[in-house]
Protein backbone atom coordinates (compact mmCIF):
# COMPACT_ATOMS: atom_id res chain seq x y z
CA UNK A 1 0.00 0.00 0.00
CA UNK A 2 1.04 3.59 -1.03
CA UNK A 3 1.48 5.62 1.71
CA UNK A 4 0.04 9.43 2.09
CA UNK A 5 1.82 12.61 3.84
CA UNK A 6 1.29 16.17 3.88
CA UNK A 7 4.29 18.15 1.81
CA UNK A 8 2.51 21.96 2.55
CA UNK A 9 -0.03 23.21 4.43
CA UNK A 10 -1.85 27.49 4.45
CA UNK A 11 -4.01 28.77 6.20
CA UNK A 12 -6.14 32.38 6.31
CA UNK A 13 -5.97 34.47 9.48
CA UNK A 14 -9.23 33.41 10.96
CA UNK A 15 -11.79 36.53 12.14
CA UNK A 16 -14.10 38.58 10.83
CA UNK A 17 -12.91 39.10 7.18
CA UNK A 18 -15.19 41.53 6.16
CA UNK A 19 -12.58 42.46 3.53
CA UNK A 20 -12.49 39.14 1.62
CA UNK A 21 -14.88 37.10 0.59
CA UNK A 22 -15.25 33.00 -0.27
CA UNK A 23 -13.15 32.92 -2.78
CA UNK A 24 -10.50 34.81 -1.85
CA UNK A 25 -10.08 33.06 1.46
CA UNK A 26 -9.65 29.79 -0.87
CA UNK A 27 -7.69 31.05 -2.71
CA UNK A 28 -5.33 32.66 -0.59
CA UNK A 29 -5.28 29.26 2.24
CA UNK A 30 -4.92 27.10 -1.24
CA UNK A 31 -2.13 29.62 -2.53
CA UNK A 32 -0.35 29.60 0.51
CA UNK A 33 -0.06 25.58 0.81
CA UNK A 34 1.03 24.79 -2.60
CA UNK A 35 3.57 27.79 -2.25
CA UNK A 36 4.92 25.56 0.85
CA UNK A 37 5.04 22.38 -0.88
CA UNK A 38 7.32 23.94 -3.57
CA UNK A 39 5.27 22.00 -6.18
CA UNK A 40 3.30 23.65 -9.47
CA UNK A 41 0.31 23.48 -10.73
CA UNK A 42 0.23 21.08 -13.04
CA UNK A 43 1.61 18.42 -10.55
CA UNK A 44 -1.77 18.56 -9.30
CA UNK A 45 -4.33 15.60 -9.74
CA UNK A 46 -7.53 16.95 -8.26
CA UNK A 47 -9.06 19.41 -5.24
CA UNK A 48 -11.35 18.51 -2.42
CA UNK A 49 -12.75 20.94 -0.04
CA UNK A 50 -14.82 21.29 2.91
CA UNK A 51 -17.87 23.42 3.10
CA UNK A 52 -20.50 23.18 5.06
CA UNK A 53 -23.32 25.84 4.38
CA UNK A 54 -22.33 28.70 2.21
CA UNK A 55 -25.82 27.71 0.22
CA UNK A 56 -27.39 29.17 3.33
CA UNK A 57 -24.59 31.82 4.56
CA UNK A 58 -23.67 33.68 1.00
CA UNK A 59 -26.28 31.71 -1.40
CA UNK A 60 -23.55 29.86 -3.13
CA UNK A 61 -23.47 26.18 -4.11
CA UNK A 62 -21.42 24.24 -6.00
CA UNK A 63 -17.92 25.02 -4.17
CA UNK A 64 -15.98 22.45 -5.87
CA UNK A 65 -15.85 24.17 -9.72
CA UNK A 66 -15.56 27.68 -7.94
CA UNK A 67 -12.55 26.75 -6.04
CA UNK A 68 -10.65 25.29 -9.21
CA UNK A 69 -11.92 28.33 -11.17
CA UNK A 70 -10.26 30.79 -9.01
CA UNK A 71 -6.99 29.24 -8.44
CA UNK A 72 -6.67 28.31 -12.36
CA UNK A 73 -6.64 24.92 -12.23
CA UNK A 74 -9.38 24.28 -14.46
CA UNK A 75 -9.57 21.72 -15.82
CA UNK A 76 -8.83 18.99 -13.27
CA UNK A 77 -11.44 17.42 -11.23
CA UNK A 78 -12.93 19.72 -7.56
CA UNK A 79 -14.90 18.16 -5.43
CA UNK A 80 -16.79 19.81 -2.28
CA UNK A 81 -17.19 17.39 0.66
CA UNK A 82 -19.91 18.53 3.22
CA UNK A 83 -20.19 16.56 6.22
CA UNK A 84 -21.36 20.33 8.80
CA UNK A 85 -18.96 20.66 10.95
CA UNK A 86 -16.54 17.92 9.83
CA UNK A 87 -16.70 18.90 6.31
CA UNK A 88 -13.13 19.63 6.33
CA UNK A 89 -12.09 16.38 7.88
CA UNK A 90 -13.93 14.26 5.21
CA UNK A 91 -12.64 16.50 2.50
CA UNK A 92 -9.19 15.39 4.20
CA UNK A 93 -10.09 11.86 4.53
CA UNK A 94 -11.41 11.88 0.77
CA UNK A 95 -8.27 12.79 -0.48
CA UNK A 96 -6.50 10.86 1.32
CA UNK A 97 -8.40 7.74 -0.45
CA UNK A 98 -7.91 9.15 -3.66
CA UNK A 99 -4.03 8.38 -3.45
CA UNK A 100 -4.32 5.39 -1.22
CA UNK A 101 -6.36 4.06 -3.78
CA UNK A 102 -3.52 4.80 -6.47
CA UNK A 103 -5.43 6.95 -8.86
CA UNK A 104 -3.96 10.09 -7.91
CA UNK A 105 -0.47 11.07 -6.97
CA UNK A 106 -0.92 14.46 -5.81
CA UNK A 107 -4.05 16.37 -4.26
CA UNK A 108 -5.13 19.55 -2.26
CA UNK A 109 -7.30 19.56 0.37
CA UNK A 110 -9.35 22.32 1.64
CA UNK A 111 -11.63 23.89 3.11
CA UNK A 112 -13.23 26.96 3.95
CA UNK A 113 -16.86 29.19 5.46
CA UNK A 114 -17.69 32.66 5.03
CA UNK A 115 -20.18 33.27 8.08
CA UNK A 116 -19.92 37.17 8.84
CA UNK A 117 -21.72 38.50 6.43
CA UNK A 118 -25.25 37.30 7.75
CA UNK A 119 -26.70 38.17 11.36
CA UNK A 120 -26.07 35.61 14.19
CA UNK A 121 -30.09 34.27 14.10
CA UNK A 122 -29.66 33.24 10.54
CA UNK A 123 -26.38 31.51 11.36
CA UNK A 124 -27.57 30.06 13.97
CA UNK A 125 -30.11 28.67 11.74
CA UNK A 126 -27.94 27.55 8.75
CA UNK A 127 -25.42 25.33 11.58
CA UNK A 128 -28.51 23.93 12.51
CA UNK A 129 -28.88 21.89 9.46
CA UNK A 130 -26.30 19.64 10.88
CA UNK A 131 -29.00 18.39 13.29
CA UNK A 132 -32.74 17.05 12.55
CA UNK A 133 -34.19 19.89 11.06
CA UNK A 134 -37.85 18.17 11.46
CA UNK A 135 -37.09 17.28 15.41
CA UNK A 136 -34.47 19.31 16.41
CA UNK A 137 -34.52 22.82 14.20
CA UNK A 138 -38.16 22.93 13.90
CA UNK A 139 -38.54 22.57 17.98
CA UNK A 140 -36.18 25.59 18.74
CA UNK A 141 -32.90 23.36 18.97
CA UNK A 142 -29.53 25.64 18.08
CA UNK A 143 -26.01 23.71 18.33
CA UNK A 144 -25.49 25.88 22.25
CA UNK A 145 -28.98 24.29 23.01
CA UNK A 146 -27.78 20.58 22.07
CA UNK A 147 -24.06 20.83 23.97
CA UNK A 148 -25.73 22.50 26.55
CA UNK A 149 -28.01 19.31 26.92
CA UNK A 150 -24.73 17.29 26.80
CA UNK A 151 -23.21 19.27 29.12
CA UNK A 152 -25.59 19.55 32.49
CA UNK A 153 -26.44 15.68 31.88
CA UNK A 154 -22.06 15.26 32.05
CA UNK A 155 -22.40 17.41 34.94
CA UNK A 156 -25.23 15.62 36.85
CA UNK A 157 -23.46 12.20 35.76
CA UNK A 158 -19.47 12.67 36.47
CA UNK A 159 -19.71 16.22 38.79
CA UNK A 160 -17.85 17.69 35.85
CA UNK A 161 -18.26 21.53 36.80
CA UNK A 162 -19.13 24.67 35.14
CA UNK A 163 -15.40 26.33 36.31
CA UNK A 164 -14.01 23.15 34.45
CA UNK A 165 -15.63 23.70 30.92
CA UNK A 166 -14.42 27.69 31.56
CA UNK A 167 -10.43 26.53 32.06
CA UNK A 168 -10.81 24.71 29.09
CA UNK A 169 -11.63 27.67 27.23
CA UNK A 170 -8.85 29.45 29.41
CA UNK A 171 -6.48 27.30 28.29
CA UNK A 172 -6.92 27.56 24.28
CA UNK A 173 -6.80 31.75 24.80
CA UNK A 174 -3.67 30.76 26.15
CA UNK A 175 -2.49 28.75 23.26
CA UNK A 176 -4.29 31.44 20.53
CA UNK A 177 -2.42 33.97 21.86
CA UNK A 178 0.35 32.13 20.88
CA UNK A 179 -0.84 32.07 16.98
CA UNK A 180 -0.86 34.85 14.89
CA UNK A 181 -3.33 33.01 12.60
CA UNK A 182 -5.96 32.89 15.44
CA UNK A 183 -9.15 34.94 15.81
CA UNK A 184 -8.71 35.94 19.19
CA UNK A 185 -4.96 35.93 19.82
CA UNK A 186 -5.26 37.19 23.66
CA UNK A 187 -5.82 35.27 27.08
CA UNK A 188 -8.69 35.55 28.94
CA UNK A 189 -9.70 34.93 32.85
CA UNK A 190 -11.79 32.22 34.06
CA UNK A 191 -13.77 35.12 35.57
CA UNK A 192 -14.62 36.56 32.48
CA UNK A 193 -16.11 33.06 31.27
CA UNK A 194 -17.84 32.69 34.59
CA UNK A 195 -19.70 36.17 34.10
CA UNK A 196 -19.84 36.00 30.23
CA UNK A 197 -23.63 35.88 29.29
CA UNK A 198 -25.64 32.59 28.97
CA UNK A 199 -26.27 31.71 25.59
CA UNK A 200 -28.03 28.15 26.85
CA UNK A 201 -27.70 27.39 29.95
CA UNK A 202 -24.89 26.07 31.53
CA UNK A 203 -22.88 27.64 28.50
CA UNK A 204 -21.75 30.75 28.27
CA UNK A 205 -20.27 32.68 25.56
CA UNK A 206 -16.81 32.10 26.57
CA UNK A 207 -17.51 28.60 26.33
CA UNK A 208 -18.76 29.12 22.74
CA UNK A 209 -16.66 28.98 19.62
CA UNK A 210 -17.30 32.11 17.50
CA UNK A 211 -18.62 32.88 14.61
CA UNK A 212 -15.50 33.03 11.54
CA UNK A 213 -14.75 33.35 8.17
CA UNK A 214 -11.15 31.42 6.95
CA UNK A 215 -9.89 29.04 4.81
CA UNK A 216 -7.38 26.21 5.40
CA UNK A 217 -5.42 23.94 3.06
CA UNK A 218 -3.09 20.67 3.25
CA UNK A 219 -1.28 19.37 0.19
CA UNK A 220 -1.00 15.61 -0.11
CA UNK A 221 1.15 13.21 -2.23
CA UNK A 222 2.59 9.55 -1.57
CA UNK A 223 5.69 9.13 0.30
CA UNK A 224 7.85 8.02 -2.35
CA UNK A 225 7.16 11.38 -4.57
CA UNK A 226 7.81 13.45 -1.29
CA UNK A 227 11.44 11.39 -0.83
CA UNK A 228 12.31 12.34 -4.78
CA UNK A 229 11.41 15.74 -4.07
CA UNK A 230 13.91 15.50 -0.93
CA UNK A 231 11.38 17.08 0.99
CA UNK A 232 9.91 17.20 4.66
CA UNK A 233 6.90 15.69 5.02
CA UNK A 234 4.15 14.65 7.93
CA UNK A 235 3.05 11.20 7.22
CA UNK A 236 -0.89 10.54 7.89
CA UNK A 237 -0.92 7.01 9.38
CA UNK A 238 -4.07 6.79 10.51
CA UNK A 239 -7.68 8.59 8.83
CA UNK A 240 -10.86 7.02 9.86
CA UNK A 241 -14.93 8.47 10.29
CA UNK A 242 -17.73 7.36 11.84
CA UNK A 243 -21.31 8.02 11.74
CA UNK A 244 -24.31 7.91 14.30
CA UNK A 245 -27.47 9.38 14.59
CA UNK A 246 -28.49 12.61 13.18
CA UNK A 247 -30.40 14.01 16.34
CA UNK A 248 -29.48 13.77 20.08
CA UNK A 249 -32.38 12.26 21.24
CA UNK A 250 -32.05 8.67 18.96
CA UNK A 251 -28.75 7.98 21.42
CA UNK A 252 -28.21 5.39 23.73
CA UNK A 253 -26.00 8.19 25.99
CA UNK A 254 -25.62 11.69 25.18
CA UNK A 255 -22.18 11.69 27.73
CA UNK A 256 -20.04 10.04 25.31
CA UNK A 257 -19.61 10.48 21.55
CA UNK A 258 -19.84 7.84 20.27
CA UNK A 259 -19.11 8.48 16.75
CA UNK A 260 -15.21 9.83 18.22
CA UNK A 261 -15.11 6.34 20.14
CA UNK A 262 -15.52 4.44 16.79
CA UNK A 263 -13.53 6.47 14.83
CA UNK A 264 -10.68 7.00 17.05
CA UNK A 265 -10.64 3.19 17.84
CA UNK A 266 -10.24 2.73 13.73
CA UNK A 267 -7.93 4.72 13.41
CA UNK A 268 -5.49 3.73 16.42
CA UNK A 269 -5.43 0.37 14.73
CA UNK A 270 -4.82 1.61 11.38
CA UNK A 271 -1.82 3.39 12.91
CA UNK A 272 -0.74 0.47 15.28
CA UNK A 273 -0.47 3.05 18.18
CA UNK A 274 -2.41 3.50 21.76
CA UNK A 275 -4.00 6.32 22.71
CA UNK A 276 -0.99 7.03 25.61
CA UNK A 277 1.44 7.25 22.12
CA UNK A 278 -0.12 10.49 20.67
CA UNK A 279 1.65 13.40 21.79
CA UNK A 280 -0.98 16.29 21.11
CA UNK A 281 -4.30 17.19 19.58
CA UNK A 282 -6.24 18.93 17.77
CA UNK A 283 -9.85 18.11 18.71
CA UNK A 284 -13.15 19.65 18.12
CA UNK A 285 -13.71 21.87 20.78
CA UNK A 286 -16.93 23.60 19.20
CA UNK A 287 -18.36 24.30 22.64
CA UNK A 288 -15.98 23.60 25.96
CA UNK A 289 -17.80 20.66 27.09
CA UNK A 290 -17.26 19.00 23.10
CA UNK A 291 -13.33 19.33 24.15
CA UNK A 292 -13.69 17.55 27.64
CA UNK A 293 -15.98 14.68 25.66
CA UNK A 294 -13.54 14.26 23.05
CA UNK A 295 -10.29 13.78 26.04
CA UNK A 296 -12.32 10.98 27.31
CA UNK A 297 -13.53 9.80 24.02
CA UNK A 298 -10.60 9.93 22.52
CA UNK A 299 -9.21 7.13 24.92
CA UNK A 300 -6.93 9.90 26.78
CA UNK A 301 -8.88 9.62 29.95
CA UNK A 302 -11.93 7.55 31.66
CA UNK A 303 -15.09 8.88 31.50
CA UNK A 304 -15.69 11.51 33.94
CA UNK A 305 -11.88 12.79 34.50
CA UNK A 306 -11.40 15.18 31.99
CA UNK A 307 -12.73 17.63 33.46
CA UNK A 308 -10.15 16.97 36.61
CA UNK A 309 -7.37 16.59 33.84
CA UNK A 310 -8.09 20.56 32.63
CA UNK A 311 -8.41 21.80 36.28
CA UNK A 312 -4.81 19.94 36.84
CA UNK A 313 -3.07 22.03 33.59
CA UNK A 314 -2.50 18.40 32.34
CA UNK A 315 -3.43 19.72 28.51
CA UNK A 316 -1.97 22.74 28.71
CA UNK A 317 1.40 23.43 25.93
CA UNK A 318 3.80 22.33 28.82
CA UNK A 319 1.32 19.76 30.00
CA UNK A 320 1.73 15.62 29.59
CA UNK A 321 -0.51 15.81 26.78
CA UNK A 322 -1.06 19.26 25.15
CA UNK A 323 -4.46 19.77 23.93
CA UNK A 324 -5.31 22.51 21.00
CA UNK A 325 -2.30 23.80 20.62
CA UNK A 326 -3.23 26.41 17.91
CA UNK A 327 -6.19 27.88 20.14
CA UNK A 328 -8.56 25.18 19.21
CA UNK A 329 -12.01 26.14 17.84
CA UNK A 330 -12.48 28.81 20.80
CA UNK A 331 -9.41 31.11 20.35
CA UNK A 332 -8.29 30.42 16.68
CA UNK A 333 -11.69 30.59 15.08
CA UNK A 334 -14.46 28.18 14.04
CA UNK A 335 -15.40 29.06 9.83
CA UNK A 336 -16.87 24.97 9.91
CA UNK A 337 -15.64 24.05 6.51
CA UNK A 338 -12.22 24.86 7.20
CA UNK A 339 -11.50 23.45 10.88
CA UNK A 340 -11.00 19.89 9.58
CA UNK A 341 -8.06 21.15 7.90
CA UNK A 342 -6.93 24.13 9.57
CA UNK A 343 -6.82 20.83 12.55
CA UNK A 344 -4.10 18.59 9.57
CA UNK A 345 -2.82 22.27 9.29
CA UNK A 346 -1.28 22.56 13.26
CA UNK A 347 -0.27 18.91 13.17
CA UNK A 348 1.68 19.48 10.05
CA UNK A 349 3.37 22.56 11.99
CA UNK A 350 3.80 20.90 15.20
CA UNK A 351 5.43 17.96 13.69
CA UNK A 352 8.03 20.00 11.03
CA UNK A 353 9.16 22.18 13.55
CA UNK A 354 7.19 25.39 12.54
CA UNK A 355 4.87 26.27 14.95
CA UNK A 356 6.14 29.21 16.29
CA UNK A 357 5.78 30.74 19.64
CA UNK A 358 3.72 27.56 20.65
CA UNK A 359 5.95 25.26 19.02
CA UNK A 360 5.55 22.13 21.42
CA UNK A 361 9.08 20.24 22.39
CA UNK A 362 9.47 17.76 19.93
CA UNK A 363 6.35 15.73 19.33
CA UNK A 364 6.53 12.52 17.18
CA UNK A 365 2.27 11.50 17.15
CA UNK A 366 -0.21 14.15 16.43
CA UNK A 367 -4.06 14.05 16.06
CA UNK A 368 -6.89 15.46 14.99
CA UNK A 369 -10.45 15.05 15.96
CA UNK A 370 -13.06 16.60 13.99
CA UNK A 371 -16.91 16.25 14.58
CA UNK A 372 -20.08 17.32 12.55
CA UNK A 373 -23.17 18.03 14.18
CA UNK A 374 -23.91 16.57 17.90
CA UNK A 375 -21.81 14.19 16.64
CA UNK A 376 -23.36 12.64 13.59
CA UNK A 377 -19.89 12.65 11.74
CA UNK A 378 -16.35 12.28 13.25
CA UNK A 379 -12.99 11.97 11.67
CA UNK A 380 -9.91 11.63 13.07
CA UNK A 381 -6.61 11.12 11.26
CA UNK A 382 -3.04 10.45 13.42
CA UNK A 383 0.16 12.19 12.06
CA UNK A 384 3.50 10.83 12.43
CA UNK A 385 6.50 12.90 12.11
CA UNK A 386 9.25 11.90 9.05
CA UNK A 387 11.77 9.77 10.26
CA UNK B 1 -38.90 27.17 8.42
CA UNK B 2 -38.44 28.10 4.81
CA UNK B 3 -40.92 24.92 5.18
CA UNK B 4 -43.71 23.82 2.31
CA UNK B 5 -47.44 23.72 2.98
CA UNK B 6 -46.99 19.68 2.28
CA UNK B 7 -44.12 18.80 4.54
CA UNK B 8 -46.00 20.00 7.74
CA UNK B 9 -49.22 18.59 6.41
CA UNK B 10 -46.98 15.42 5.96
CA UNK B 11 -45.93 15.32 9.23
CA UNK B 12 -48.92 15.39 11.05
CA UNK B 13 -49.10 11.86 12.43
CA UNK B 14 -45.78 12.77 14.34
CA UNK B 15 -46.81 16.59 15.44
CA UNK B 16 -50.17 16.50 16.35
CA UNK B 17 -50.67 12.62 17.69
CA UNK B 18 -46.76 12.06 18.74
CA UNK B 19 -46.98 9.24 16.48
CA UNK B 20 -43.69 6.87 15.76
CA UNK B 21 -42.67 3.15 14.67
CA UNK B 22 -42.55 0.43 17.09
CA UNK B 23 -40.58 -3.03 15.32
CA UNK B 24 -42.25 -5.97 15.75
CA UNK B 25 -38.84 -7.91 15.56
CA UNK B 26 -36.47 -6.33 18.18
CA UNK B 27 -39.61 -4.13 20.36
CA UNK B 28 -38.00 -0.60 20.00
CA UNK B 29 -40.05 1.78 20.06
CA UNK B 30 -39.08 5.31 17.59
CA UNK B 31 -39.70 8.46 16.97
CA UNK B 32 -39.84 10.42 14.87
CA UNK B 33 -40.97 7.62 12.25
CA UNK B 34 -38.78 5.26 10.58
CA UNK B 35 -38.99 3.17 7.11
CA UNK B 36 -36.07 0.96 8.03
CA UNK B 37 -35.42 -0.23 12.01
CA UNK B 38 -31.79 0.79 12.49
CA UNK B 39 -31.30 -2.44 14.74
CA UNK B 40 -32.74 -5.51 12.51
CA UNK B 41 -32.83 -3.20 8.83
CA UNK B 42 -34.68 -5.94 6.43
CA UNK B 43 -35.80 -7.99 9.33
CA UNK B 44 -37.46 -5.40 11.08
CA UNK B 45 -41.26 -5.34 11.21
CA UNK B 46 -42.42 -1.10 11.51
CA UNK B 47 -45.54 -0.77 12.73
CA UNK B 48 -47.14 2.69 13.43
CA UNK B 49 -47.45 3.37 17.20
CA UNK B 50 -48.65 6.40 19.40
CA UNK B 51 -45.71 7.32 21.69
CA UNK B 52 -46.31 7.82 25.29
CA UNK B 53 -47.95 11.34 27.04
CA UNK B 54 -45.67 11.63 29.80
CA UNK B 55 -42.28 11.14 30.50
CA UNK B 56 -39.64 12.68 32.60
CA UNK B 57 -36.77 15.20 31.54
CA UNK B 58 -32.57 13.69 30.89
CA UNK B 59 -31.27 17.48 30.22
CA UNK B 60 -32.55 20.68 29.90
CA UNK B 61 -30.91 24.14 28.98
CA UNK B 62 -32.31 27.51 29.18
CA UNK B 63 -32.00 29.15 25.36
CA UNK B 64 -31.52 32.77 25.61
CA UNK B 65 -29.80 32.80 22.15
CA UNK B 66 -32.15 31.70 19.22
CA UNK B 67 -31.81 30.99 15.41
CA UNK B 68 -34.18 33.22 13.73
CA UNK B 69 -37.47 31.57 13.96
CA UNK B 70 -37.85 32.05 17.48
CA UNK B 71 -36.35 35.54 18.30
CA UNK B 72 -39.37 36.35 19.18
CA UNK B 73 -39.97 34.16 22.36
CA UNK B 74 -36.24 33.83 23.46
CA UNK B 75 -35.49 32.94 26.39
CA UNK B 76 -37.21 29.29 26.53
CA UNK B 77 -36.79 25.88 28.30
CA UNK B 78 -35.90 22.92 26.12
CA UNK B 79 -35.25 19.37 27.24
CA UNK B 80 -34.66 16.21 26.27
CA UNK B 81 -37.38 13.67 27.74
CA UNK B 82 -37.24 10.07 28.16
CA UNK B 83 -41.22 9.48 27.19
CA UNK B 84 -42.50 6.53 28.82
CA UNK B 85 -42.21 4.07 26.67
CA UNK B 86 -38.71 4.22 26.62
CA UNK B 87 -38.19 6.68 23.56
CA UNK B 88 -36.32 9.69 23.56
CA UNK B 89 -37.48 13.57 22.23
CA UNK B 90 -36.42 16.74 21.92
CA UNK B 91 -38.65 19.63 22.83
CA UNK B 92 -39.62 23.02 24.22
CA UNK B 93 -40.96 22.79 27.93
CA UNK B 94 -43.46 25.71 28.45
CA UNK B 95 -46.02 26.77 30.88
CA UNK B 96 -43.59 25.80 33.63
CA UNK B 97 -41.57 27.57 36.29
CA UNK B 98 -37.80 28.02 36.08
CA UNK B 99 -36.67 25.90 39.20
CA UNK B 100 -39.18 22.83 38.02
CA UNK B 101 -37.27 22.26 34.95
CA UNK B 102 -35.12 20.28 36.03
CA UNK B 103 -33.30 16.52 35.64
CA UNK B 104 -36.01 14.11 36.78
CA UNK B 105 -39.40 16.08 36.29
CA UNK B 106 -42.01 14.70 35.44
CA UNK B 107 -43.42 16.32 32.30
CA UNK B 108 -46.65 15.40 30.04
CA UNK B 109 -47.43 16.12 26.38
CA UNK B 110 -49.04 19.54 25.37
CA UNK B 111 -50.16 20.77 22.10
CA UNK B 112 -49.42 24.23 20.59
CA UNK B 113 -48.36 26.32 17.93
CA UNK B 114 -44.20 26.26 16.94
CA UNK B 115 -44.03 28.80 14.44
CA UNK B 116 -45.61 30.88 11.58
CA UNK B 117 -42.53 32.84 10.54
CA UNK B 118 -43.21 30.52 7.04
CA UNK B 119 -45.48 33.45 4.97
CA UNK B 120 -47.94 32.55 7.67
CA UNK B 121 -48.19 28.68 7.31
CA UNK B 122 -49.19 27.57 10.56
CA UNK B 123 -47.29 25.05 12.39
CA UNK B 124 -48.25 22.96 15.47
CA UNK B 125 -46.58 20.36 17.42
CA UNK B 126 -45.97 19.03 20.75
CA UNK B 127 -44.64 20.49 23.51
CA UNK B 128 -44.08 19.61 26.84
CA UNK B 129 -44.79 21.02 30.35
CA UNK B 130 -43.65 20.12 33.96
CA UNK B 131 -46.12 17.82 35.99
CA UNK B 132 -47.43 19.69 39.42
Amino acid sequence: MREVVIIGAGQTKFGERWEKNLKDLMAEAGTKAVMDAEITGEEIDALYTGCMASGRLIGQEHIGALVADQVGLNPIPSTRIEAACASGGTALKTAYLSIKSGEYDTVVAGGGEKMVDVLTGKVNYALGGAGDQETEVFNGATFAALYALMARKHMDKYGTTEEQLGKVAVKNHENGAKNPLAQYQREITLESVMNSTEISSPLKLFDCSPITDGAASVVLTTKEKAEEMDKEYVEIIGSAQASDTLSLANRKSITSVKATRKASQKAYKKAGIKPEDVDFAEVHDCFTIAEILAMEDLGFYEKGEAGKAVEKGETRLNGKLPINPSGGLKSKGHPVGATGIAQAVENYKQLTGKAGERQLKNPEIGLSHNVGGSGATAVVHIFRKMK
Amino acid sequence: MNEAIPLNWRKYPERYRLEGTHCENCGEDFYPKRKICPNCRRKGKLKDKKMAREGEIISYSKVKASHKDFQDETPYHVALIKLDNDVKIFSQVIDSEDEDVEIGARVKKVFRKVNDKDGGVIAYSHKFKVKK
